[in-house]
């Protein structure tokens, strides 16, 4: 343990950009091998199974690939010059929020974190706020455990529910399943573990904020839900990112376990920092999120936003393995300047009289590059399957790139598939037509952008989707004139 | 006494370059209405794009006053909140954006630009639903997005509530007649008419002079080969209905 301790001294650096926080980090040296996924599992105090599921994870990991056929380019990561763990130093473990570090605290109030009103405004939201990699306050846990729903840290539940953890990670997204989540298996610090109890439908919406703070610190969250028979839960994810310079990778899993009869809406705000103008800095966003509807009639519904990140990798799925369980994928996804984003659904149709919808809308601006890349199987079993997508595309200036690869696979002749496509610019004519009523040339735009992601915004939660609204008008800030 | 509104002095201008108005000239004083008549093809539309600023148009020569403002160096947003309104012929449709959003975008960018605050948004709900009942256009209707689905006539009615919400100082109507049936017609012409209040001033450009027996113009202009060739008082508008405009084109 003294080593441990050395190594933190050492590193508690000082922090020279932007909104950076002053909180002595206790960081891990840079690189990635067996015994710094000791270290972090030491540091955590993880059980044995989970310490050899990482090694595990890690030893595949050295076998594969980054994967390349995506329409993406960026500059090669470097994995052995990053840092894989930082949590911000607290001596004890803080049982309110007074107890957490003030200096945090105003780092989330100046990212418009309402944290300290989320208490007051009891009954609406419970927040696990995830700083770096550890959380460090989590609300509203008395309400939902009178409830039974379990929603903590991932790393808490690891030592409070061994069983839930070690029964249901990995069973989504095996570490075996692609380059990034095989790193996040190997080397995930915190991320939020949600189980909510048979025929409970949970009392409030459940989110987190995530934010990637200490200098060149991958971000390896992992998110767990699991909803028993005939339960109910709506989780929100947002996330912001502070200025800097170097790219930052983030790499995060979700997986999503749905049982017989219950439901789940997941939805994500995503603005991570995506570069300047000409693409410097910015997030790279490599992300695996999977939901599996094992139990019949069960139904898992995605949505998101996506207008962050300098590059981002993404393809939110549901595996349909109950009958009748449906799957749903409505997404907004808005790139600027010079971000790129390769995005979509899977919908693996299994189960019978199982169906799924995708509604994707892209928005391409500046000199940004977009692609929708979908995949909707059918296995021979799934008997009646349904599936209906609509992906749209709006260009916004004559420099952008937008692209639709949606991939079919059917084995089953009972199966209907429909796909809809239609790419179209804003027109001059459109925009005159606002300008002549008085609306200025920028707000133009955000209404007939905010018109024609309507359709997926209509499925946020009403305060993620105000929040959705201004984020889409500041990422479109500078794109016409 | 009279106030000019709006003057045009020997306007010039062209599109693709093809010369398409020369040497147009109009002064609407505060209060009148004028309407401007013309064959198809006569560049009736491309004068209203000008007033409005629609990119594509270029001005050669000449100078048009709004308010004593030189008119062609506001941009197409400023003029709208300076007070000018156009009623299109072709109206756009505008996906997902509900009337009631659009047009509260509008009067609240028109508001924010004379220093007023932003409109109560249940007040202004219950006003648009109120005008919208003068040009029959129900609740539902109004809740639907911009001209989406929206039958020609519905549109043009559509365009006429927008002017009665917007209330401009001067308002431009092209071809605000076409695809109207002549129910529809007197919807339109009884609602732009209660508008006309001694101070608003409008500009009706027109083929047809059955609009104008609902709403009589002080003046009526005929326009052909991008200039005004008679102007006259509302008899003008007979006149043109019986003899057709082949004989103005060749007086020109």
């Amino acid at each position: 343990m003294n080593k441990i301790t050395e190594i933190a001294d050492e590193s508690g650096d000082k922090y020279k950009y932007g909104f950076v926080t002053e909180i002595e980090a206790d960081t891990v040296p840079k690189g990635l091998n067996a015994d710094i996924i000791r270290l972090i599992s030491a540091k955590k105090g993880e059980p044995e199974w989970l310490l050899d599921w990482r090694l595990k994870a890690f030893e595949f990991w050295q076998t594969m690939k980054e994967p390349s056929w995506a329409k993406l380019s960026y500059d090669r990561i470097d994995y052995q010059d990053l840092c894989y763990y930082s949590a911000p130093k607290q001596k004890v473990a803080p049982k309110s929020l007074d107890e957490v570090d003030k200096s945090l605290l105003e780092t989330y109030d100046k990212l418009g974190i309402p944290l300290k009103e989320q208490e007051v405004l009891a009954g609406v939201v419970a927040v696990d706020a995830v700083f770096d990699s550890v959380s460090v306050a989590t609300t509203y846990r008395a309400k939902l455990a009178e409830k039974g729903v379990i929603f903590c840290s991932i790393s808490e539940a690891v030592r409070e529910h061994p069983e839930l953890v070690r029964r249901y990670l990995g069973s989504v997204v095996p570490y075996t399943d692609n380059f990034f989540a095989c790193l996040n298996s190997a080397v995930f610090t915190d991320g939020s573990f949600v189980y909510i109890p048979k025929g409970v439908r949970c009392p409030m919406e459940l989110s987190t904020y995530f934010r990637i703070n200490a200098k060149n610190t991958g971000q390896f969250e992992r998110t767990l839900i699991i909803a028993d028979d005939k339960s109910y839960v709506s989780y929100l994810e947002g996330c912001t990112a502070p200025q800097r310079d170097e790219n930052q990778l983030h790499a995060a899993i979700v997986e999503i376990v749905v049982l017989k009869d219950a439901e789940v809406k997941y939805s994500t705000v995503q603005n991570w920092y995506p570069g300047d103008k000409d693409g410097k800095g910015g997030v790279y966003n490599f992300v695996t999120k999977r939901a599996a509807c094992r139990g019949d009639n069960s139904k898992i519904s995605w949505t998101q936003v996506e207008t962050g990140s300098a590059v981002t990798w993404k393809y939110p799925s549901c595996v349909l393995q109950g009958d009748n369980s449906v799957g749903e994928f409505y997404s907004v996804a808005i790139t600027n300047n010079r971000q790129q984003a390769d995005t979509g659904t899977k919908m693996i149709h299994i189960g019978r009289n199982t169906s799924s919808k995708i509604v994707s809308k892209g928005i391409s601006a500046g000199f940004s590059n977009q692609t929708y890349r979908g995949l909707v199987k059918v296995s021979p079993g799934a008997r009646n399957a349904r599936n209906y997508s609509q992906c749209d595309s709006l260009l916004i200036g004559s420099n952008c790139g937008s692209h639709t690869v949606p991939y079919i696979e059917n084995r089953n002749k009972t199966a209907k598939i429909e796909h809809e496509a239609t790419t179209s610019k804003i027109s001059d004519e459109q925009l005159f037509y606002c300008q002549s009523r008085g609306i200025g040339e920028e707000e133009a735009v955000s209404l007939i952008v905010n018109g024609f992601c309507k359709e997926v915004m209509q499925h946020l939660p009403m305060e993620f989707a105000i929040e959705a609204v201004k984020l889409i008008n500041i990422s479109l800030e500078g794109s016409v004139g | 006494m009279t106030t000019p509104l709006l003057e045009i002095e020997d306007l010039y201008a062209r599109v693709c370059d093809k010369e398409i108005v020369k040497g147009f000239n109009l002064t609407i004083n505060e209060g009148e209405v004028h309407a401007v008549m013309g064959p198809n093809g006569a560049g009736k539309s491309t004068l209203s794009n000008i007033l409005c600023g629609k990119p594509g148009y270029e001005v050669t020569s000449g100078s048009v006053r709004f308010k004593g403002k030189d008119l062609l160096a506001m941009s197409p947003e400023e003029r709208a909140r300076e007070g000018i309104f156009l009623a299109m012929q072709y109206p756009v449709e505008i996906p997902g954006v509900p009337v009631t959003t659009f047009l509260k975008h509008a009067v609240n960018a028109i508001r924010k630009h004379r220093g007023e605050p932003e409109l109560d948004t249940m007040d202004f709900v219950k006003m648009v639903r109120e005008e919208g009942r003068r040009f029959r256009l129900d609740a539902e209707m109004i809740k639907r997005p911009v001209n989406v689905g929206f039958s020609g006539g519905e549109k043009k009615r559509l365009e006429a509530l927008q002017m009665a919400v917007l209330k401009p100082d001067f308002a431009i109507l092209d071809e605000a007649d076409s695809g109207l049936d002549i129910d529809a017609l007197k919807v339109v012409a009884d609602g732009v008419g209660a508008l006309r209040d001694g101070k608003r001033s409008m500009l009706i450009i027109t083929h047809f002079q059955r609009l104008l027996d609902h709403i009589v113009p002080d003046f009526v202009h005929v326009y052909a080969d991008g200039r005004i060739v008679k102007s006259g008082g509302r008899e003008l508008a007979a006149e043109l209905e019986e003899k057709g405009y082949a004989e103005f084109e060749r007086a020109k």
